[in-house]
């Protein structure tokens, strides 16, 4: 009897998440890869299967091959950079929290607040700060004596302005994580690396800290990894993928082909290497990487 | 004397920890610092090894001031009560650490480090100590696992080997034995006593289990709220105790203090459970006993409302609950303290 209830009250309060992900997530999940293999256009009343030709498009079509190119580019730089940034800033803080810790706390949620800002609005305040003339960026630069860059219509450099932008909100993301880290590692092992003569600097970093953030940087990295590849509002706002689909990327070719040109079917096989990205970095994460990092 | 700890005081904030600690341990001798938690033990420990600063106060090393050196430059070794293994390294690479970080520099212990002829030498002469010390420590099979395949007391013995690989000037164990179960801690008490011998190092211990101190030291110093509230031999404490305070700490059962009213004296008068035993001229009612084999512990109400406890030994017929017994010591036995709770002298 009790038996019974338990499963009716397992039932319960695991049925209605379950469900809600079963048709808002695997449901649409399977509708999309089914259509990735056809040539549906939104509002069209008949489909037609064409096999592979999505995907043999998308990895033949300079166009769509720039996309992918630009994507992993993009992570490329902002992955390291955003982990990178972001450990330094938590190292600095969490050394600065012990002596000045009013400060340590609002340097702590100036880092944070590209997080929590919409990226939108944020758009707009580098549009301006990266303005070819009136942009402080550039007037900063002929300050120096350097020339300016057009940084956002420049081909050669679009993408990285687009990344640094990226690194500049994710990195309060990855310091947050990375202070949690910190405070987590115990203090008897770095008193044990003092009296082992691995108490300053690197040797200390080196000998406790660094191994001991090893499931937090995978976190981070994993976190980090999945944000880069979906990039999409700085392209959105600021580029338009342009000029000349130099600052292209998945998400916004995504987009575009789905809900500019409503082609659907191309749309849901981008959306389809998209996923199987993400999977790849997420499977990454559990099977391979996970017992590494917490010595087992 | 190895070490000197003269005057020193330690605060946090507004909260003084330690009152003026003045120490003095011998070189080779094994020293226990016994006190209840929160009497600032494991910090005068911490300020021996130079983890932590005292706020006044010096700390010398075989006569030479350490105060302001690092615990790597004092060369002390300790062992932790959360053992403090790097989880990332083997049991072997744990135990080399302290070794690598001394004997050489950053290029040979990177990882491209083996190719360099000087380090591969040293790293099979640090192997060779590894395996000398992991031997005696009886973990040489373990040398290649990680410190989570462990049990405690195989973390312990490497934290152990960790600390006597290298020579240091002074061993420090830090409650080294209270995260280990009853059988074991009994067995590694007896273990570390030998090691003490067979290196003739010196061991500063802290711990709150005054059996372990008085087994194990040949000097205990007793710290209560921050003071030294008696330093000796095991015998001393436990036979002239200082203090009403180190009387009722030391000793296995809680000693018996009454008013010294009693026997028409100022102050309090202290008489230990297995002193106070049956057959003699005080007359008690028996209210419980507690057979534990060897002995027999007895709660008694003495006339007068005194309530006591005696030891009987394990032989001892005791009679029913409730049944009046008598009780005798020998006056040798009774320790005075005045109202101030400092011993008064027979």
């Amino acid at each position: 009897m009790s038996a019974r209830r338990d499963a009716l009250t397992t039932l319960g309060l695991v049925g209605p998440a379950t469900a809600a992900m079963v048709v808002l997530i695997f449901l649409p999940v399977a509708v999309v890869a089914v259509l990735s293999f056809s040539d549906y256009q939104f509002g069209a009343r008949t489909l037609n299967w064409v096999g592979f030709d999505n995907y043999i498009t998308l990895f033949t079509d300079p166009q769509a091959r720039r996309a992918v190119t630009n994507t992993l580019i993009y992570a490329a730089v902002v992955i390291p950079g955003a982990c990178i940034l972001g450990l330094l800033a938590a190292l600095g803080l969490h050394n600065l929290a012990t002596r000045a810790p009013r400060l340590a706390a609002i340097l702590r949620a100036a880092y944070f607040l590209p997080v929590a800002a919409t990226l939108v609005a944020m758009a707009v305040a580098w549009q301006m700060l990266l303005h070819p003339n009136l942009g402080l960026v550039n007037q900063l630069l002929s300050m120096t004596g350097l020339p300016g860059q057009r940084w956002l219509s420049d081909r050669g450099l679009v993408l990285y302005t687009l990344a640094v932008i990226g690194i500049w909100q994710s990195l309060g993301y990855a310091m947050v994580l990375f202070l949690a880290g910190l405070a987590a590692i115990p203090q008897h092992l770095y008193d044990a690396a003092e009296v082992d003569g691995a108490g300053e600097g690197w040797d200390r970093f080196w000998t406790v800290t660094w191994p001991m953030l090893g499931p937090t940087t995978l976190f981070v990295l994993v976190i980090i990894a999945t944000g880069a590849f979906r990039a999409f509002e700085t392209v959105a706002t600021l580029t338009k993928g342009g000029p000349a689909f130099a600052s292209d990327v998945l998400v916004y070719a995504m987009y575009r082909e789905g809900f500019v040109y409503f082609k659907a079917g191309y749309s849901a096989a981008i959306t389809m290497v998209f996923f199987a990205l993400t999977l790849t970095v997420t499977a990454l994460k559990f099977r391979v990487l996970e017992r590494r990092v917490h010595y087992r | 004397m190895m070490i000197d700890l003269d005057a020193i005081t330690r605060r946090f904030g507004a909260t003084d920890i330690l009152h003026g600690i003045s120490l003095s341990v011998a070189k080779g001798g094994f020293t226990a610092l016994l006190g209840p938690s929160g009497c600032g033990k494991s910090t005068l420990l911490r300020i021996i090894a130079g983890l932590d600063r005292p706020t006044s106060g010096t700390v010398r090393f075989a006569g030479r001031d350490v105060s302001a050196e690092t615990p790597a430059a004092r060369n002390v070794a300790m062992v932790f009560q959360a053992y403090a293994l790097y989880p990332h390294l083997t049991v072997e690479q744990n135990i080399a650490l302290p070794l690598a970080m001394r004997g050489m520099s950053r290029a040979e212990r990177s990882l491209i480090g083996g190719l360099i002829p000087s380090a591969r030498a040293k790293r099979s002469a640090q192997g060779q100590a590894v395996r000398r010390v992991a031997e005696m420590l009886e973990i040489g099979g373990l040398l290649g696992r990680k410190p989570s395949e462990l049990s405690g007391g195989q973390k312990q013995r490497v934290a152990l080997a960790r600390a006597l690989v290298r020579d240091p000037s002074v061993f420090l164990l830090d409650e080294p034995l209270s995260n280990l179960d009853a059988k074991l801690r009994v067995q590694m008490r007896a273990e570390i006593v030998a090691l003490h011998r067979k290196t003739g190092g010196t061991f500063v211990h802290v711990t709150h289990d005054q059996t372990e101190a008085m087994g194990m030291a040949d000097q205990v110093a007793v710290m209560l709220a921050g003071r030294i509230a008696q330093n000796g031999t095991p015998r001393d404490l436990y036979e002239r105790p200082a203090t009403r305070d180190v009387a009722a700490f030391v000793g296995t059962h809680p000693i018996n203090l009454v008013p010294g009213t009693v026997f028409g004296l100022p102050g309090e008068v202290g008489l230990r459970p297995e002193h106070l035993t049956p057959g003699g001229g005080i007359a008690a009612r028996l209210v419980h006993v507690e057979y534990q084999g060897a002995e027999l512990l007895l709660d008694v109400v003495a006339t007068g409302g005194t309530a006591l406890r005696a030891v009987a030994p394990g032989g001892w017929e005791a009679p029913a609950p409730g049944s009046e017994i008598t009780l005798g010591y020998a006056p040798a036995n009774l320790h005075r303290f005045d109202t101030d709770g400092r011993r008064v002298a027979a």
